[in-house]
């Protein structure tokens, strides 16, 4: 026995903000979505909170809805769900292209979108694309649901807005609009079942030859998921010139604060966002012209 | 505190009920009740040799815990086929010298059969590495098995249409 705990399966959402609703920590009632990162860590650390709550099985709680012009992924929605769905390549290309080098098959068979987001880690690979989209989460409790921008979401190393008796629910975004395009690239050591050194994504929007909109996404290179603010602040409502993309990417280089670990240095980290974000706006903006 | 409980669960078409703790994984379940076709690796998701099939989709038996499992259909290799009825992808995998020591081999081919159910049946060498991506091999160097996955594709492809065929007529 690796951990001690107790496990409950609610059959649906109401049950489960009901089972959840006592928790004052996530040492007392933690959710469990696929578990793939979740028993990992159990295993590790040899300890668990006393009850998981399980609803990756909830099946209200999956699916990816496609409606009044927004994107809606439930929260037990899998990787593997992403990469099946025909209509993913036009309305979240970064993310599909994120599902697509995302751990191995059986993973992505069972590891969800809640669970990727709420692991809180800064190399989680949807998060990106996620973010790059303008996605907001669904939290909600018995208290009520409110919705909060990804952006708001974290506040630290794999810490957040999230209250111990909420549930993670829903992800959603603005179907992308007009002319537009997003990217998303992995850095590993390898390019299957690799943790990722650096993750960039990029959203720009572009109308009269100016970019309309401009979100940058980067991974692994601070305590969570960040966005490059002031690389995106360099080419909004601009032309979009060699020289301002050479700029933004440079500011984004800036923007970060890596550390060294096993996987690589914080300079090689640094120094391959800038070139990341070079290429994945260029290659962005050229898809658009 | 973990809990236990009797569950029924459906192991390549036969119902046990096996009293399981809330805190056991299916590898550990199903290697208790003698099902050791199912390989133990890394216990952490890396390695693949655990995979087994719920309702034909592949995932890691030691990341699994049990009591999730439901009323889904578990299929282990041994669901798949065995010597005197071996599957196509097991023949595949013998003729082309894809197993050596044969450790990784029931996830392997649990792992291609979930592709061919969920993804492609008619996978190129892309599809297969990311398909298999998640399975480790020690001693193959994965090319003989990438070949013997082609392989059984396509075997499988041209017996489902010789089926028809014989339907038609
Ligand atoms: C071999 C291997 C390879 C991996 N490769 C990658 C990779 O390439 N990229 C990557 O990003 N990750 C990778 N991971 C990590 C992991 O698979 C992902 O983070 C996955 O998305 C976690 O989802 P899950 O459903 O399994 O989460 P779980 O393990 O079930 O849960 C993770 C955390 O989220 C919380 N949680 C889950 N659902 C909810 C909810 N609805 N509301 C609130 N909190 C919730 C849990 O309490 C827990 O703290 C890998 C893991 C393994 C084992
Ligand atoms: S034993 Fe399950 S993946 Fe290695
Ligand atoms: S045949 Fe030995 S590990 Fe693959």
């Amino acid at each position: 026995m690796y951990a001690d705990f107790d496990l409950l399966i609610p059959e649906g959402l109401n049950q489960a903000l009901g089972m959840i609703a006592k928790s004052k920590a996530d040492t007392d009632i933690a959710p469990l979505g696929g578990g793939t990162n979740l028993v990992v860590e159990m295993r590790a650390r040899g300890k668990a909170a006393a009850t998981l709550l399980s609803v990756g099985q909830i099946a209200d709680l999956r699916g990816i809805e496609i409606a009044d012009g927004r994107v809606t992924m439930g929260a037990a929605t899998t990787v593997s769900d992403i990469l099946r769905h025909p209509r993913m390549p036009d309305v979240g290309s970064a993310l599909f292209e994120s599902a697509g080098v995302f751990a191995g098959q059986m993973v992505r068979n069972t590891a969800t979108v809640a669970g990727n987001i709420c692991c809180g880690s800064p190399a989680a690979d949807l998060v990106p694309p996620l973010l790059a989209l303008g996605a907001s989460v669904t939290l909600q409790s018995q208290r009520g649901e409110r919705t909060v921008p990804l952006d708001k979401y974290f506040t630290g190393y794999k810490t957040s807005v999230r209250k111990p008796d909420e549930l993670l629910t829903a992800i959603s975004w603005p179907v992308p609009a007009g002319k537009s395009a997003s990217r998303f690239y992995k850095l590993g050591r390898r390019k299957g079942d690799a943790i990722t050194m650096v993750g960039v994504s990029v959203f720009i929007e572009m109308a009269g030859g100016v970019c309309t909109t401009v979100r940058i996404a980067l991974g692994a290179v601070g305590p969570c998921v960040m966005r490059a603010g002031k690389a995106e602040a360099v080419l909004l409502g601009k032309a979009p010139t060699a020289e301002l993309i050479e700029k933004a990417a440079s500011v984004a280089e800036g923007e970060c604060a890596p550390i060294d670990d096993i996987r690589a240095s914080g300079a090689y980290r640094k120094q391959q966002v800038q070139v990341l974000v070079r290429r994945l706006l260029n290659q962005t903006i050229e898809s658009l012209s | 505190m973990a809990n236990r409980k009797m569950l029924t669960l459906a192991v390549n078409d036969t119902v046990r009920n096996v009293d399981v703790a809330t805190n056991e994984t299916l590898l550990e379940t199903l290697r208790r009740v003698g099902a050791v076709e199912v390989k133990c690796g890394c216990e952490k998701g890396d390695c693949g040799a655990c995979a087994v099939l719920l309702d034909g989709m592949a995932v890691d038996s030691c990341l699994t815990l049990t009591h999730t499992v439901g009323a889904r259909a578990i299929t282990t290799i041994k669901g798949l086929g065995n010597a005197e009825a071996p599957h196509p992808i097991q023949t595949a995998f013998a003729e082309r010298g894809a197993a050596q020591c044969g450790y990784c081999t029931p996830g392997m081919i649990i792992a291609t059969q979930s592709m061919l159910n969920n993804d492609t049946d008619t996978p190129d060498e892309a599809d297969i590495r990311q398909a298999l991506s998640g399975n480790l091999c020690r001693c193959t160097g994965y090319t003989k098995i990438y070949d013997a996955v082609l392989e059984s594709a396509k075997v499988m492809r041209d017996t489902a249409a010789a089926g028809e065929m014989e339907s038609v007529k």
